[in-house]
């Protein structure tokens, strides 16, 4: 027996959304991760942004590839469908099942190796496509169900655990969504929920493709002096540009904020995008600034987080496609077939005598 | 006309030949072809034409050949008694082609030595390109009117109604008055020529019939596309590839016609043209998986890349329709060349413990057919249904019996569990065999707030989709696709038998694109007093029939369009046929298969068993 249940037990007093569910309710599986995997706080994020926004979970589709960061969906979200696919092909099947029902979240897992190294090719044009959906890279630069070999997010000069040096250039997803017309990106860190858990709601509530490239060390493959990835090197070199609050149509606002410190964005569903500068300077809708700032920083060693970029007008492959409202899962027989009149019809354009 | 050897006749037949021209890609000629095969059916007489053309846009030799056949013979029969010799590249071996008796008709403009002809054909020179220089001064137009003179003095020598050309020509450009004139003037240009120079008709001529009678003249990739649209297809997912490419164009223009909602003008249906052929394929399983229809259209070196989802969907128990319309390969090898070699590539399609189910279409009404039929075997077995046409039959036009469709049928959708069931308390097990013909039932993701979600993965898991690897949950998985597979038997289509006028020991079994080439062949060997029983099979995995016709005979021709003949290994494999008993005849040039060749084959074989007296045949 390998599949572990969680106990099912709640005090009276656990809180509940609006729509009376607790965060049990989104709960899945019990982890069979590594203790102290940054994977774990991903799926705990996740957990908590559904909770906030009233989802209902059986409304949320979760698709992923192959690695540990794509087992994880097994431990989040048990009442909604899941689909481990194959590896570096999660975007495929993603694309494929926003295609069937426009009406469900989608939510693509995904890793370094799954997107980064296989999955790079798939990874991109998802992006470029405009799916709705938010994907989310676990990204610790290494391979850890295969023990420790680099990805290709491994920066040039980290060494691994066992002391190799990495020579190859490494991969920024979060720059590569940028240039391949992603139109919501950020970067954020497993360590740190408080930026994670805003910008996971941030992208839910977003239309078209949202990337979040989560730095989530490897306790045990890449934890140590000598590697980028690591809970000690990431706090020391994380520049956050701003800090995000998600706010629904329905909360009332209560914080106030000194005057020209914060910048405020609408999206296509009414959720409103309060961002906290940090970076005074930074602009999160100027898409070329926002790979200039990334590559600028990168050269300096540091790691650039928060909400990198968002088009609040974006659009999405179904919005290009002119695809119907109605779920094409949804279409019945009758809209469907031409019926026997049409075809003989066709029958009489297609003689020849 | 030529003056021949006195020691062989010039050929006499009406409404009964084989034409082939012989032109250079990319010069216009595929109009002007297809245009004189229309006015062959515009006087009511069965053609079937073939385009056998190079893998290049412009320059190579290409080579359109036609069957004329009141009989309705409309497989590909073998030689060729009109070369209509367009191609200077190719000269010697069409002018070599042509039957003892036969004819070749040429571009006279430039004299060629009498080296370059044979003495016992009849030569018919027009000088094509002399007349164009002189009534024309644009090249293009040279060019393009060369080839509608050649079809004018084709109508002259071979009695066709002149009038149907015209009809032709103005419906083809109707509304473009100026282009009608042009093309007409050319026609005639060819045609009086032909008349004040030759004896027309000649010894070959069409004959007025009724022989097309209702058929329809279309080719299998536009059928498999309408078959998707009256399928129920929504989700179309592809990459571009020879020959498969027009499936998918077809299947988007008929959506166009038939799904754009008229209140809004947007669409019921969604084609992506994904980045290659494992990005369509997944788009196709996510898209099944989340209760769409959903297909693919692709040729070998797709089916390739696809191997490892095409697993992913037979353990996730996936639907999917994937229509792989076969060629040579791989590589830059062979693309526009037709083939039927992907059965065991299709068959076994991905690494582990997997068997597919594969269709058999023998023309584009069985596309048109299986093509729709195809998504509900996908929703009932909840598996990937491999639809398995070929080029021959993909990209040329054939004539077929019309299309029909019963209103009254509704699509099977198979076992999916829905929220009221789930509500009632009804047990869900998603691999779970509740009805012993080991389909399980499926929720389709968003169906129930709390009830009937589940994790698909590939093995790993027990009969509720939980995470096992426990050897007794993975057992009852793999007996339980088997029981499957032995469900889908009786729902792929059944094959057909065919019975000789003569008792025999002896059967043929062939499917796809061979059939009508085989059609001609059993009438062949039959004219020689050779009968055989013929079955052609429809579907894998094989009904019982197919096993009980192999049983009836002594030993049963497989006739394939390949060079290991995987239909045979299948059978032996699968059928546990003895060897022994199963003859090859393989045709695997890149060309269609040959009545000819089949009935040939057959003979030679038999001659050699010494069953019967046979007359050798002349195999082309």
């Amino acid at each position: 027996m390998t599949f572990l249940a969680k106990p099912n037990l709640l005090r009276p007093d656990t809180p509940r959304n609006t729509l009376g569910y607790t965060r049990r309710d989104y709960e899945g599986a019990i982890s069979t991760l590594c203790a102290g995997c940054g994977h774990d706080s991903i799926s705990a994020a996740v957990v908590q942004a559904c909770f906030d926004l009233d989802i209902e979970p059986h409304r949320v589709a979760k698709l992923s590839g192959i690695g540990c960061s794509s087992k994880t969906p097994d431990y989040f979200l048990g009442a909604s469908h899941g689909f481990n696919t194959t590896h570096g092909r999660m975007p495929s099947v993603l694309t494929g099942a926003a295609l069937a029902n426009r009406e469900l979240i989608y939510l693509g897992v995904s890793g370094d190796g799954d997107s980064a190294s296989i999955g790079i090719g798939q990874f991109a044009h998802a992006m470029r496509r405009g799916v709705n959906m938010t994907y989310l890279v676990e990204n610790n630069g290494v391979y850890g169900l295969t023990k420790g070999q680099f990805s290709a997010t491994a920066d040039r000069g980290s060494k691994s655990k066992r002391g190799v040096v990495n020579s190859e250039t490494p991969i920024d997803l979060a720059a590569l969504a940028l240039q391949l017309g992603a139109t919501y990106v950020a970067r954020s860190f497993s360590g740190d929920k408080e930026q994670l858990i805003p910008l996971i709601k941030g992208a839910l509530r977003h239309l078209g493709s949202a990337l979040i490239d989560v730095i989530s060390p490897c306790v045990t493959f890449n934890n140590h002096a000598g590697s980028t990835k690591s809970y000690d090197f990431v706090r020391e070199h994380n520049d956050a540009v701003n800090r995000l609050d998600v706010i629904l149509p329905r909360d009332k606002i209560s914080a106030s904020y000194p005057p020209g410190s914060l910048r405020r964005i609408v999206q296509h569903d009414g959720s409103v995008l309060h961002l906290r500068k940090i970076d005074k300077d930074y602009d999160p809708s100027d898409r070329v600034g926002a790979m200039n700032y990334l590559q600028e920083r990168h050269v300096l060693g540091e790691i650039v987080t928060g909400l990198l970029y968002v088009d609040s007008s974006a659009e999405d492959l179904h919005r290009h496609l002119n695809t119907v409202e109605m779920p094409l899962n949804k279409l019945q027989d009758d809209t469907l077939c031409p019926g026997s009149k049409a075809l003989e019809a066709l029958n009489a354009s297609l003689r020849s005598s | 006309m030529s003056t021949m050897s006195t020691t062989t006749a010039a050929i006499q037949a009406s409404n009964d030949f084989v034409i082939k021209f012989a032109n250079v890609n990319g010069s216009g000629s595929a109009s002007a072809n297809e245009l004189f095969a229309r006015a062959i059916m515009g006087m009511g007489v069965p053609v079937a034409p073939r385009n056998i053309f190079p893998s290049n846009i412009q320059g190579l030799p290409t080579w359109y050949e036609m069957r004329v056949s009141e009989a309705g013979w409309l497989g590909r029969r073998g030689g060729c008694e009109l070369m209509v010799a367009m191609n200077p590249q190719s000269w010697d071996r069409d002018v070599a082609e042509v039957a003892p008796g036969g004819y070749l008709f040429y571009d006279s403009t430039k004299v060629l030595p009498r080296s370059r002809f044979r003495e016992d054909i009849t030569v018919l020179g027009v000088p094509l390109t002399e007349i164009c220089n002189r009534e024309y001064t644009d090249p293009r137009q040279r060019q393009l009117f060369k080839n509608i003179m050649y079809v004018g003095a084709l109508t002259a020598l071979l009695g066709i109604d002149l009038g149907v050309v015209d009809g032709l020509i103005a419906d083809q450009f109707r509304g473009k008055d100026k282009l009608i004139g042009a093309n007409i003037n050319a026609l005639k240009l060819g045609y009086t020529y032909a008349s004040d120079h030759f004896a027309c008709p000649i010894g070959l001529r069409i004959e007025r019939s009724n022989g097309v009678g209702e058929r329809i003249f279309i080719n299998g990739n536009d059928a498999c596309g309408l078959g998707a649209v009256y399928g129920g297809a929504t989700v179309a997912a592809w990459y571009p590839i020879t020959p498969s490419t027009s499936v998918i164009e077809a299947f988007s223009s008929y959506c166009r016609k038939f799904r754009t909602d008229p209140d809004n003008g947007m669409a019921r249906y969604a084609v992506v043209q994904a980045e290659d052929e494992l990005a369509s394929i997944g788009m196709v399983i996510g898209a099944s998986w989340n209760g769409a229809r959903a297909f693919t259209a692709t040729s070998g070196p797709g089916i390739s890349l696809m191997q490892e989802f095409f697993g992913l969907a037979y353990f996730a128990e996936v639907p999917a329709v994937i229509f792989n319309v076969q060629r040579g390969g791989p590589s830059t090898g062979m693309p526009t060349r037709t083939q039927q070699s992907d059965l065991i590539a299709c068959a076994y399609a991905s690494h582990g413990d997997t068997k597919h189910v594969l269709l058999f279409p023998e023309d584009p009404y069985e596309c048109f057919k299986f093509g729709a039929q195809a998504f509900d075997l996908a929703d009932r077995l909840q598996t990937p249904i491999f639809v398995l046409l070929d080029l021959d039959m993909g990209m040329n036009d054939h004539l077929c019996q019309p299309f029909d469709w019963d209103d009254q049928r509704l699509y099977d959708r198979g076992k999916i569990m829905t929220a009221e069931e789930l509500e009632a308390g009804k047990n869900f097990g998603r691999y779970l065999d509740v009805d012993g013909d080991g389909i399980p039932y499926r929720t389709i993701p968003g169906t129930h707030p709390s009830k009937g979600a589940f994790f698909s993965r590939g093995t790993t898991r027990n009969a509720y989709a939980k995470y096992s690897e426990t050897g007794t949950d993975y057992i009852y998985n793999m007996e339980r696709l088997r029981r499957k597979f032995e469900t889908a038997k009786k729902m792929v289509p059944a094959p057909v038998a065919k019975r000789a006028a003569q008792p025999s020991r002896f059967g043929a079994i062939y499917y796809g694109s061979t059939s009508p080439a085989m059609a001609e062949a059993l009438v062949q060997l039959a004219a020689q007093g050779i009968h055989v029983n013929s079955l052609r099979v429809r579907g894998f995995p094989f009904a019982d029939e197919v096993v009980d016709f192999i049983n009836e005979h002594d030993a049963v021709f497989v006739v394939e369009q390949n060079e290991s003949g995987q239909l045979r290994m299948l059978l032996i494999n699968e059928a546990e046929i003895d060897p022994k008993r199963l003859i090859r005849v393989l045709h695997y040039d890149g060309t269609p298969i040959t009545a000819r060749f089949i009935s040939g084959m057959i003979a030679d074989a038999l001659s050699a068993r010494q069953v019967t007296p046979v007359r050798k045949q002349v195999a082309s």
